[in-house]
């Protein structure tokens, strides 16, 4: 287990070289970024190489690519184009992220798994069709439209919510952001807990158990549930970084200001640093979080042993 | 232990309940009309560090114009500089200018505004060193070419043509004549600066300290700024509210909805997709007045194939084939109006601004367009690409649009075809460079209310902001002279004769002046926008 976790780590260098440097490629691509800061006007040539120089945009992109990761291992993550560091951008934006995404995942797990129980304990009866029909719906519906509509009707026309969140982004503020975020995941969620459920249904330890005289409740819990999470867990391991850094819908419908808010912006002003630096960490997350899935099957299923 | 669990699930279930209803309590601080109220406003992500030398776009400079107050300030309604800190600007030569400014102002933490903390400031925003995106507004004062030398580094620290005379008076000594020089003085650039500025500038960027109606009370940069009205403020322009809170939004699509719902007070940019709606949703509560903002298609002089003997007729044929009129109205809901001129109905009669000088060549007429297209030799190339960045401001509608009415007028498919490029950034960079063939959209925002702004910058041979490097000798001659005559109908005339030969040459052609346009809640009223597109946020009051 020890030099599994060791060599699953080892690992990682590569995939996060090769991302850092393929987004750091593609945002210089892009073109020259001081070119944007003057507005519709040409900025004077002596500033524009003053602020070239500043921002180490005047060396070719090896050398800046160079310069910035032995930064970034130092912890300095560059400065935005408005002056700010680009720490200090992530240490405002990460929380916020971080609790929507929080509030997105609890909604998949309580929800997805307890309608995915349910329907796959009454597979073809009628509250299945109807769970089966809704996640249909909710799939095929775009995140977007879904926001807006739950942001046009519980906050304009009911006035059960604020339509935008506040810039402190308090997790009451984040319950329904947060549900539009899940909605798509919640509903493959539920199918593949669903499918699972039903499947082991019929497996013999299921029925070795029923035999044994545990309770129902027991049977499903211990039994039956847990041997049926291993997809459902793979696949939500790998949407909290999706998640994170899938939010730029949502975090611009209702105005929260997280990472999609930073990226997006980033991109818009072509600012290197920002784009790169908060990439980096989103990579970092999505490895970090593929790892714990990969440890957590042991814990789900015993049988499984790393090597 | 069943019945635990229970318990449990049920004090989640009303906690979440609770949180639900919590978020729809509250609202915008109450305060009746007493001048203590608190009003609230969209706001967008300043591109740059809140500095006046460094503020060169519309969000910054919202702030400005509420901590700063300079020499000058363009009055919101009329757009005529007016002194404010100025005692006096007196020049007999329009080169030679003596600044004697008033007694009693005072930044919000105390200290004197005095002559030195005006030359401090200029002298700070024009250095090399600083990289103040808007030093050049500075280019005029004498000594400029030595702090801010083209290549290299600064061989002086200040400007020679700035004196310090005593506390009240400071002498500047401009390096050409430039008559109207002091109704420039009322851009945010030109504010003057506290001590505290040079002493802790880190801190001061968070916190900015200025001399103007409001202070600022707390920062979160990209997200929230408080501004809290100042009672020590010395001018006649007082807040008539107790402060205004901005609040930044990514989408002003959700700064709309948040006005719709009760949860904000004013949002001065309406967003395209709901202008058809702001008339029915707000009522009187909705603004649309004419801003200094102009767009126009510009084309590539360095281009040898639009510089030749003849293009001025394709160019005035194209101008005469797009149907200005039907655009503003089915696309952008009235809030454009067809231009006739180069500069903006905001300067008014007196300023600068004439109707129809641009004569037939703005008024759509097909069939003639057709021919004047041919006689000069037709489109070079035979197509127009016309490029526009496609992140921001809505600009694919309208360039489809004006393609559409080139295609149709001229009887060819492909006579015009638009060419998007992904972002602003790059498709300035494109533009300054000179990369781009064909026409590409050329918006020019006022810096301040003058017809000089709206030629010299943007068509003078070698400006900063000619793009397309459009020459003319006669045009410069004339600028030039304008700048230098005392007498500022006089100037006038003379601006107005060189906008005269852009009308013969067609360097760009004007499409529409942009108009700003705001709502408001039923909770504020008083509610205009400036020039600028800026709201008056002073004169906002509370209900």
């Amino acid at each position: 287990m020890g030099r599994y976790v060791i060599r699953r780590l080892l690992q990682m260098i590569p995939v996060f070289i090769g991302a850092t440097l393929l987004i750091f490629l593609m945002v210089n691509v892009m073109g020259d970024p001081v070119a944007g800061l003057c507005g519709d006007r040409k900025c004077d040539p002596a500033t524009a190489t003053q602020l070239k120089k500043e921002f180490g945009l005047d060396k070719p992109v090896w050398q800046q690519y160079l310069t910035y990761m032995g930064n970034v291992f130092t912890g300095d993550f560059g400065t935005a184009f408005n002056g700010q560091k680009v720490t200090e951008l992530m240490s405002a934006a990460f929380p916020v992220t971080i609790r929507l995404t929080v509030v997105a995942i609890v909604f998949e797990i309580v929800i997805g798994i307890s309608l995915g129980v349910l329907t796959g304990l009454r597979r073809g009866r009628p509250v299945d069709t109807v769970v089966l029909l809704l996640t249909l719906v909710v799939i095929s519906i775009p995140t977007f439209v879904t926001g807006l509509v739950l942001q046009l009707l519980l906050g304009v026309q009911w006035g059960v919510i604020k339509p935008s969140v506040s810039s402190e982004a308090p997790f009451n503020e984040l319950l329904i952001p947060g549900l539009v975020l899940a909605s798509v995941s919640l509903a493959y969620v539920t199918r593949l807990t669903r499918t699972s459920i039903a499947e082991n249904r019929r497996a013999d330890y299921v029925r070795t158990a029923v035999a044994k005289g545990l309770p129902r409740r027991r049977v499903i819990t211990r039994h039956l549930l847990r041997n049926s999470l291993i997809p459902v867990v793979t696949f939500i391991g790998t949407d909290v970084g999706a998640l994170m850094g899938g939010a730029i819908v949502t975090e611009r419908i209702f105005n929260i200001h997280g990472v999609g808010f930073q990226l997006y912006q980033g991109i818009l002003r072509q600012s290197t640093q920002t784009v790169v630096g908060f990439v980096t960490v989103l990579v970092l997350v999505f490895l970090v979080a593929n790892l714990i899935v990969d440890l957590l099957y042991a814990v789900l299923d015993p049988r499984i042993r790393y090597a | 232990m069943r019945g635990a669990t229970h318990a449990k699930w049920a004090a989640c279930a009303v906690t979440v309940a609770l949180a639900a209803t919590a978020c729809g309590g509250g609202g915008s601080d109450g305060g009746g009309g007493d001048g203590s109220g608190i009003v609230s406003s969209s706001w967008g992500d300043p591109q740059n560090p809140l500095e006046p030398a460094n503020t060169n776009e519309v969000q910054g400079g919202k702030i400005l114009d509420m901590v700063f107050r300079g020499l000058k300030r363009y009055d919101p309604k009329t757009g005529e500089a007016k002194d404010m800190i100025a005692e006096s600007i007196d020049t007999k030569d329009a080169q030679n200018f003596t600044v004697k400014i008033k007694d009693n102002w005072k930044f919000s933490n105390g200290e004197k505004v005095t002559a030195k903390s005006f030359v401090d400031a200029w002298n700070y925003g024009a250095n090399l060193k600083n990289n103040q995106k808007n030093a050049y507004f500075f280019g005029y004062i004498e000594g400029y070419d030595k702090v801010h030398p083209e290549k290299g580094d600064p061989s002086a620290q200040t400007l020679s043509g700035l004196k310090v005379v005593d506390d009240k008076t400071f002498t500047v000594k401009l390096s050409q004549k430039f008559s109207t020089w002091p109704d420039t003085l009322g851009y945010p650039a030109f504010a003057p600066l506290p001590k505290a500025f040079y002493d802790d500038h880190q801190g001061w960027l968070s916190k900015p300290v200025g001399n103007g109606p409001y202070k600022v009370d707390s920062y979160t940069k990209g997200s929230k700024m408080s501004l809290r009205k100042w009672d020590g403020y010395p001018g006649d322009d007082k807040a008539r509210n107790g402060g205004v809170d901005m609040k930044v939004y990514t989408d002003n699509n959700t700064a709309y909805t948040d006005l719709m719902a009760g949860n904000l007070d004013l949002v001065d940019d309406v967003p395209a997709s709901q202008l058809k709606n702001a008339k029915n949703d707000l009522g009187d509560r909705y603004i649309n007045t004419p801003a200094g903002i102009i767009q126009t298609l510009a084309f590539p002089f360095y281009d040898s194939k639009w510089n030749k003997d003849g293009m001025e007729k394709v160019r005035q044929g194209l101008s005469m084939a797009i149907n200005r009129e039907q655009i503003t109205e089915t696309i952008f809901q009235k809030t454009r109006t067809p231009a006739s001129d180069w500069t903006s109905p905001v300067l008014g009669e007196k300023g600068g601004y004439k109707e129809g000088l641009c004569g037939d060549a703005c008024d759509y007429d097909a069939a003639k367009a057709k021919k004047l297209v041919e006689e000069g030799g037709g489109i070079p190339g035979g197509t127009l690409k016309v490029t526009y960045n496609a992140d921001t401001g809505s600009h694919k509608e309208w360039v489809d649009a004006v393609c559409n009415s080139i295609n149709k007028a001229l009887g060819k498919d492909k006579a015009c075809v638009a060419n998007p490029v992904g972002t602003f950034a790059d498709f300035r960079s494109k533009a300054s460079k000179q990369e781009l063939d064909g026409a590409w959209r050329a918006g020019w925002q006022m810096d301040y209310p003058l017809i000089q702004n709206f030629l010299e910058p943007v068509y003078f041979t070698d400006a900063p902001s000619n793009d397309g490097k459009y020459s003319d000798k006669e045009f410069d001659k004339l600028v030039n002279e304008a700048n230098g005559e005392t007498d500022t109908n006089k100037a006038i005339g003379k601006f107005q004769d060189a906008e005269k030969i852009l009308a013969k040459d067609m360097p760009a052609i004007p499409l529409w002046y942009q108009n700003g346009s705001a709502g408001y809640s039923d909770k504020v009223s008083d509610v205009s926008l400036n020039q600028f597109s800026v709201p008056v946020y002073n004169e906002i009051k509370v209900n």
